[in-house]
């Protein structure tokens, strides 16, 4: 164009003047700029405004379309148990997590502050954002596990609590005759009577491989005591069986177990003992009387199963743990560019004015953020109004009916096998009503920034 | 400090200035300890993911994946082996890779155009159109899925890449429209009026000045686009049968077969290392792409 207008300069007559290339036409310039537009206005009609008014249409039809049904779809938003469940949910979500998204953002970005390494800090908290919400469901399965064995947080549980309260020695064990009566939960009780210089067999079996003893020593029959009560705790089973109820050789003193002593006619424990490591025990100084012998329910203790994260009663609060570790690395970007931008000598005057830490904070450092804290509230709404991928992916299926939320129920009613397509658009309806408000804020902001 | 004379005042100062640093360290002692310790925590899942995804079945049903700390023998790559020949995982993940790329490129592309239009050429109703493009940016997908399912049903765009990337790309355009009008509208009228008076056309001053001048702002949509289109799973599961993303392909096997972790433990790890990867590489862009995107 104009490089080729000067390379023909020399060989023509010079010219005095290049003219200006002539102003593009009226026409012209709204053509360009169709062109522009046209494969915009193209996918944008096709794919999101065109289907946005047919699911409108669609929504007051029956679900195979045959029949216009008025607002019936719309009633049944009200009467359907699932979509019922499924908006108290997404309320629960609405209340909980932009909340808590926010405050744990607001936490992360202030601690941070002031630390060199915060960079790692900030890696290790973004890094759910990248993974998918779907590969976030897969996580948070493997670590709501419930066996305490498997299931990472249960295990963290256990941990905490194994600190606090002792499981039992014997943990699944049974009696092996039927001398031994009650339950593991109330303990076991040897039914004969016994008066001072009594012995008291209690045989056990079906003991766990690992409790039993790591030095196994043979159980012996204690001597008798005259004005005592003796008596061993052993396993009453050997390789071959044995006979149940006789201690015999290679028969092992089960250690470390609790015996009780009760008086057989007011049931009060008079006394209480620990066996030795070959399981045998002695009361010595008892009065003349009838005694029962029994073992103590702690040496039954059950350790804990751990929670059912997943069923029906906590998995709605599951879910919101797994989408606040997701989501708080969003917030915290964000506060901490907010927090970056705030004038530091507003906060070094309150300090110098003796303000103390947490007056800074929440006098002067919070009320500063408030711009930033509302886009991140903002964001938290429409994304718990949306959220699809994360409940339907760690909800077993079992578990969906407690758990579902909108999204959920309006892909299940409309595509998982009911193809309940009049109803599914009435749901599809309903959430962009839910959106509506945040439409209208983005337009006034629009026209209030031009 | 203006007694520089006395001798014995030297070492004093030197070491109050010491003790007041170790105190201060230990005064922030607790906020290090806090961090760090909930940035373990943090990992931790994810890193429970690795690591379940490298225990054999069996190991993987005997304990938990931390057995790796104490016996880290007993990690192999086996299920990753399993997964990639499994025909339906490396299927779905070519199909991933391929709707990824395409429904980034392409609304990339016509959002350019129109932000450009919408930035710099003037055409009646220009901003009343713009309105209805910030009006679309929440409107959620949920509300053209119903409809789509019957139109691909009709034209044969079911279960196809195309469908899904020209899906993808229609509702990545309000928000990419939206972006890069804004960021266009911010490069300086004079190096544009410059090109049109050496009488470049519109389509030489997009290509040349607006597009490389625009690459910070693309840089971001783009790096937005391919996380959100490569971790989809509803549009995928809606849209295709066959031909299922990588998401909806694990999900779909999930909802069949139950929990076989040794499949989907991988291949969900498998699938987040994409995102993770550009997260590494480009984390300036993927936080800003993150940021701008949650207006969507």
């Amino acid at each position: 164009m104009s490089s080729t207008g000067s390379s023909t300069v020399a060989a023509v007559p010079p010219v005095t003047e290049v003219p200006p290339p002539p102003p593009p036409s009226r026409w012209r310039g709204k053509a360009i700029a169709l062109a522009f537009l046209t494969p915009a206005i193209f996918f944008l009609t096709v794919w999101v405004v065109y289907p946005a008014f047919r699911t409108l249409i669609r929504s007051f039809y029956s679900d195979q379309g045959g029949n216009f049904v008025w607002f019936e779809n719309y009633e049944a938003l009200f009467t359907d148990e699932q979509v019922q469940t499924a908006i108290k949910n997404n309320v629960i979500w609405i209340l909980v997590v932009p909340a808590g998204v926010t405050a744990l953002g607001l936490l992360f970005a202030v601690l941070t502050e002031r630390v060199p390494w915060a960079s790692a800090f900030k890696v290790a908290v973004f890094v759910p954002l990248a993974v998918s919400l779907f590969a976030v469901g897969v996580i948070w399965r493997i670590m709501y596990q419930q066996d305490p064995d498997r299931g990472a947080i249960n295990a963290g549980i256990v941990a905490i609590q194994g600190i606090f309260t002792e499981q039992g020695a014997l943990t699944t064990a049974k009696p092996s005759t039927d001398e031994l009566t009650g339950s593991p939960q109330g303990g076991l009780r040897l039914e004969r009577t016994l008066a001072p210089g009594g012995v008291a067999l209690l045989g056990l079996t079906a003991i766990k491989a690992g409790e039993l003893p790591a030095e196994p020593e043979q159980a012996v029959t204690p001597q008798a005591i005259p004005d005592g009560i003796t008596g061993v705790v052993w396993r009453d089973f050997k390789p071959g069986g044995g006979t149940p109820g006789e201690v015999e050789t290679d028969e092992v003193g089960l250690g470390g177990v609790t015996v009780k002593l009760r008086s057989a006619e007011t049931g009060d424990t008079v006394g209480s003992t620990t066996t030795e490591k070959d399981g045998s025990f002695a009361f010595e100084g008892v009065e003349s009387g009838s005694y029962r012998v029994a073992i103590g329910r702690e040496t039954f203790a059950k350790p804990f199963q751990g929670f059912n994260w997943l069923g029906d009663s906590l998995i709605t609060p599951s879910l919101l743990i797994a989408f606040l570790w997701v989501q708080a690395g969003f917030a915290m970007v964000i506060t901490a560019a907010g927090l970056a931008a705030i004038p530091r000598d507003l906060q070094e005057a309150a300090r110098t004015d003796g303000g103390t830490e947490w007056q800074v904070f929440k006098r002067i450092t919070v009320p500063l953020l408030a711009p930033v804290l509302t886009v991140v509230l903002v964001t938290q709404i429409i994304g718990v109004l949306k959220v699809f991928d994360i409940v339907i992916s760690i909800v077993p299926s079992s578990g969906r009916d407690s758990a579902t939320v909108i999204a959920v129920e309006m892909y299940e009613k409309s595509f998982s096998g009911q193809n309940r397509f009049g109803f599914g658009a009435a749901i599809s309806v309903f959430m962009f009503l839910l959106f509506v408000p945040f439409l209208i804020a983005n337009i006034r902001r629009f026209r209030r920034e031009n | 400090m203006a007694t520089v004379a006395e001798p014995g005042r030297e070492p004093v100062v030197i070491d109050e200035g010491v003790a007041t640093r170790i105190l201060r360290v230990l005064r922030r002692a607790p906020v290090h300890v806090a961090l760090a310790v909930i940035g373990v925590l943090w990992l931790m899942p994810t890193i429970g993911l690795l690591f379940t995804s490298l225990l054999t079945p069996s190991d993987a049903q005997a304990a938990g994946w931390w057995q790796v700390f104490s016996e880290p023998s007993i990690v192999t790559f086996e299920n990753y082996a399993n997964i990639f020949n499994d025909e339906g995982i490396v299927g779905a993940l070519w199909v991933t890779a391929q709707v990824t790329l395409g429904a980034t490129i392409l609304p990339i592309l016509v959002a350019s155009l129109a932000g450009y239009a919408f930035a710099w050429l003037e055409f009646p109703g220009r901003d009343w159109i713009f309105l209805g493009v910030v009006a679309l940016l929440v409107v959620p997908l949920q509300l053209s899925l119903i409809p789509i399912f019957e139109l691909y049903n009709a034209t044969g765009l079911y279960d196809t890449i195309l469908g899904l990337v020209f899906f993808h790309s229609a509702f990545a355009l309000p928000f990419g429209i939206f972006l890069l009008r804004n960021f266009f509208a911010g490069i300086p009228r004079d190096l544009l009026e410059a090109a049109r008076i050496d009488g470049a056309s519109e389509l030489r001053i997009f290509a040349r000045v607006v597009l490389p001048l625009g690459i910070p702002a693309i840089a971001s949509l783009g790096i937005f686009q391919v996380l959100f289109v490569w971790n989809d799973l509803l549009v995928g599961l809606v849209l295709a049968q066959d031909n299922k993303p990588i998401a909806p392909e694990i999900f779909s096997q999930l909802r069949q077969f139950g929990a076989n972790l040794e499949i989907i433990a991988p291949a969900a790890f498998f699938s987040a290392l994409v995102p993770l990867a550009i997260f590494a590489m480009f984390p300036r862009y993927f936080v800003e792409g993150l940021l701008a995107g949650s207006v969507k």
